[in-house]
């Protein structure tokens, strides 16, 4: 097959696509009006647990002492689960596109802005599904799907590019290493951001600043959003420093200089420091809450900013959006 | 800990209201302000203004990174630029109010870690604190009562305690051993804490920080940077004088030049042509270069983009490159008096170059032409003008605007190669010409009168021995080598891996304490009693006390029913 065929196939892909997040997206808004109408979850306290022993083979007896009983799980209703399962169909057709795409340049798919904007949001949204296994974070799902039928609107609408053979610069392996691991940082710290956004709201909440929005009954409290958010965000830093210094790397080979103040390596740098902000804020007295929830989302919003509005307006070496 | 008072873990001062603060002596203020200082608050506030004050270099055109773009900005905005320079918006990364914020984060840094590493290296050599007297207190608690029984062998609470111990030895954790009596009965326990690592980690982080900020600063001081332009064919000898820029660090001598010379041999570029969507585009740039070390011994070598050579202590870089022209110039009486390689600049993809040609001596009068290099010249635009359609040489065209007068470089003052100011100059050919003539257009191989019988000017094929149609090798090509030392540069990477590795131990490394304790209560039973304390963000404490406790009564013979 043709590269030009490969590429139309992989746009098609990448169509479907957006067809079934729009779905998926519509289920998790329609989830998320249903969740109003649910009796709230008992707030879960952790309970002492006291539990019994018995000896193999012997006459044990054990003092049983009651356990406290845990919170009844809340029970996902029909959209939820149908978004979850749209949401998976998407993700596959997406990443069907994506290496498709690859396959039609002979390469990794991300080497220009188009490019990026298909791993990238495949990434996130492989993330959020994985983390699923981990934590029940489909709250999340409308934001999630709606975010990346946005970065894959403007990707196929805006950014789109034919395939074209890679500048000598970016033949390198770094390529793979920096902009991969790039990506999967951006997913975790998009991922925190929007835990973060709903500490925020549900903070609101609990201090009984609105009673509308009945559904964050249905969600975690502030504060269990907030540790949540950490322990995604931390892993977000850890991937993040990691493409800052494969990024000075690489720089140093193809450049001549591992940092060079570039645009970009300022935006990256940024980020970094937000996020090293961020991690600092929570172990702060008085900026536990809120107000770190803030420099999460504030950093999100940077690395955002990095990709678009620096990528095509500003002016540097990493001229590579291929517009 | 011993961490900043205003941190997470550290207890919570005691309100003061009411109370006078006593008057501050000037030790109590400096101590107060050092307090300050190196106080979380602090190293928050600074590393989020170091983030606000990074952006401007990213706004503002740099002088270090790009020059011409700073010289750009002054003239389309010739009043504002200099209020900007005032406030070193162009100089952002070395600028006074950029350096004090970063200063003073690291002076804070060292006044938080200093203190800590000396806390730490003591909490390491102490042994686990004392078992708490309520053990059902703590987060992550469970017990589990036993009783007396018969059967099976003894199960004494010294021996409960005792295999407590090795599962807790055998999982990483430090131990000591207590007995005292509580309310229910004597009690036997152990104290055990892992994670000591976790604050390592992060010291090694920080300290790393410290480390990478050493090394740049030495780097810079100690490493130098040159360009060189070379034509196919030219060599060069690392010797300060022979570089077309140059910049070095305070603290280098020229006795740090490496004696070594190299010649560029080759220079290769493949582009794309079969790819319709990018043809022309640029695939491949491979110099093929001679290297010639002290004694003069030869040896070739290839320089990639990607893929520097290094040589005596410097990488090498092949970063620009371009068509460098030969063109002679002769005197009506057919004496030549210029005759060189003149790298021109790209302005665009397929490589319409800019050049220019001053002649100083040797013509009746000064010369200077600003020159076109079409690669492949396509058919000319209504107005007649030239525009290269191809970057490789299918259809050289060499285009000169001509002007005589004054070059304005007898004063010595250095000029810019790239630059010809034509303020005290007439135009003789193309644009302003008095008497209509057009700019002269040269093929590789052609010549042509100067106006006003001042000399003949040729193009000249750089391989005339090629078949009559195929220009391909005619005219020569330049690379720009950029010359690197750097010596810190292993340091800086080194300290980058250990920032990393000490990120990853002081994010994903737990710190908890954990206890087992058993009690004998006075009818003969045993309760055994297990307990963990987070210190720090630990989400598996839990399931790490019940993977002790499962364990724990594994060895005991007992099944556990959570
Ligand atoms: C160059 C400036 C700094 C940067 C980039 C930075 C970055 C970081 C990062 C990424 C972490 C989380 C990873 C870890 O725990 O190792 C951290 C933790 C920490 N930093 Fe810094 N830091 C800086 C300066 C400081 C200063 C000045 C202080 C003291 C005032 C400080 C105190 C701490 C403490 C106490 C933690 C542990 C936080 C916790 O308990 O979770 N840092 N820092």
């Amino acid at each position: 097959m043709t590269s030009a065929a490969l590429a139309s196939y992989s746009l098609t892909a990448i169509y479907s696509a957006m067809g079934v997040y729009l779905f998926a997206f519509i289920a998790f808004t329609l989830d998320l009006a249903k969740r109003s109408a649910e009796t709230p979850v008992a707030a879960i306290s952790a309970p002492a647990r006291v539990g019994l022993m018995s000896r193999v083979g012997g006459t044990a007896v054990l003092n049983r002492v009651p356990i406290a009983p845990s919170a009844p799980a809340r029970r996902s209703n029909r959209f939820e689960r149908a978004a979850f399962a749209l949401t998976i169909l998407g993700w596959a057709l997406h990443v069907v596109g994506t290496v498709l795409r690859g396959i039609a340049a002979h390469r990794v798919p991300w080497a220009n802005m188009f490019e990026f904007s298909l791993t990238a949001s495949a990434i996130i949204v492989g993330v959020f599904i994985a983390v699923q296994a981990w934590q029940n974070l489909l709250f999340l799902g409308a934001y999630i799907t709606g975010f990346s039928l946005i970065v894959l609107g403007f990707g196929t609408v805006g950014f789109y590019v034919n395939v074209v053979p890679l500048p000598p610069a970016l033949q390198s392996y770094w390529l793979v290493i920096h902009v991969f691991v790039a990506t999967l940082g951006t997913a975790f710290f998009a991922i925190g951001a929007g835990l973060s956004l709903v500490q925020l709201i549900q903070a609101r909440r609990e201090a009984k600043q609105f009673s509308g929005l009945k559904f964050l009954d249905t969600m975690p409290d502030a504060e269990k959003l907030e540790t949540l958010a950490y322990r995604v965000i931390v892993v977000g830093f850890v991937f993040w420093t990691f493409t800052l210094m494969a990024g000075a790397i690489w720089a140093a080979h193809a450049w001549g200089r591992y940092w060079g103040w570039d645009t970009k390596e300022v935006w990256t740098f940024i980020i970094w420091t937000i996020f090293a902000g961020y991690i600092h804020a929570r172990a702060t007295r008085g900026w536990r809450g809120s107000r770190s929830a803030y420099l999460a989302i504030v950093g999100f919003a940077a690395v955002m900013f990095n990709f678009t509005i620096v990528n095509l307006f500003f002016k540097g070496l990493h001229a590579y959006s291929g517009l | 800990m011993s961490r900043p008072s205003d941190h997470i873990d550290s207890p919570v001062p005691a309100p003061r209201d009411g109370v006078i603060q006593p008057k501050l002596g000037p030790i109590g203020y400096v101590r107060y302000f050092w307090r300050q200082l190196t106080s979380m608050r602090t190293a928050l506030f600074l590393l989020l203004l170091l983030a606000v004050a990074a952006v401007p270099g990213s706004v503002f055109p740099q002088r270090s990174s790009d020059p011409n773009g700073v010289t750009q900005y002054f003239s389309n905005n010739p009043s504002a630029a200099p209020t900007l320079d005032k406030l070193q918006l162009f100089d952002v990364y070395t600028s006074a109010w950029f350096s004090a914020i970063y200063l003073l984060l690291f002076i804070s840094l060292i006044g938080c870690v200093i203190p800590r590493t000396i806390h730490h290296a003591k909490a390491l050599a102490s042994p686990p604190p004392k078992t708490p007297a309520r053990l059902e207190r703590l987060g992550a608690f469970s017990a589990f009562e036993i009783e007396a029984d018969a059967s099976g062998p003894a199960l004494t609470a010294a021996s409960a305690v005792d295999s407590g111990r090795a599962v807790l030895r055998k999982a990483g954790y430090r131990v000591r051993m207590f007995d005292g009596r509580g309310p229910d009965g004597p009690e036997l326990s152990v104290s055990a804490e892992r994670g000591y690592l976790r604050e390592t980690g992060n010291l090694v982080f920080h300290f790393s920080l410290i480390g990478i900020l050493l090394a740049v600063g030495i780097g810079g001081g100690v490493g130098y940077t040159g360009q060189k332009v070379l034509v196919v064919g030219q060599a060069f000898a690392n010797v300060r004088l022979t570089f077309d820029a140059f910049t070095k660090g305070r603290f280098f001598s020229d006795s740090d030049l490496q004696p070594y010379r190299i010649r560029l041999d080759k220079f290769a570029v493949k582009y794309e042509e079969s790819n319709r969507n990018a043809l022309g585009q640029p695939i491949d740039y491979t110099a093929d270069v001679t290297t010639f070390d002290a004694a003069g011994k030869a040896t070739p070598a290839v320089v990639k983009v990607n893929d520097p050579l290094r040589l005596g202590g410097n990488d090498i870089y092949l970063l620009g490159n371009g068509y460098a022209p030969w063109v002679t110039v002769k005197n009506p009486a057919g004496k030549i008096v210029y005759s060189e390689p003149v790298p021109f600049l790209a302005q665009d993809a397929n490589l319409t170059s800019l050049g220019i040609i001053k002649v100083p001596d040797g013509l009746a009068s000064q010369v200077g032409m600003r020159a076109f290099f079409y690669p492949t010249a396509g058919p000319p635009d209504a107005n007649g003008v030239l525009g290269s359609v191809y970057p490789d040489l299918r259809n050289p065209v060499l285009s000169l605007v001509v002007f005589t007068g004054d070059l304005g470089i007898d004063k010595g003052v250095p000029k810019s190669v790239y630059v010809l100011n034509t303020d005290k100059m007439t135009p003789l050919a193309g644009p302003g010409a008095a008497d209509g003539t057009t700019a002269l257009r040269l093929k590789p191989g052609e010549s042509a009168q100067i106006p006003r019988g001042l000399g003949s000017i040729t193009f000249e094929n750089k391989a005339p021995d090629s078949e009559k149609a195929d220009l391909s090798q005619s005219v020569q090509r330049f690379v720009s080598f950029d010359v690197h030392r750097d010596p810190t540069q292993g340091w800086v990477l080194f300290f980058a891996i250990c920032v990393l590795a000490g990120l990853l131990t002081s994010l994903f490394i737990p710190r908890r304490r954990l206890w087992i304790k058993v009690v004998e209560l006075t009818d003969g039973r045993m309760r055994i009693e297990y307990a963990g304390l987070a210190r720090g963000e630990d989400p598996t404490l839990e399931a790490a006390v019940s993977a002790v406790a499962q364990r724990h009564s594994q060895q005991l013979g007992l099944k556990l029913n959570l």
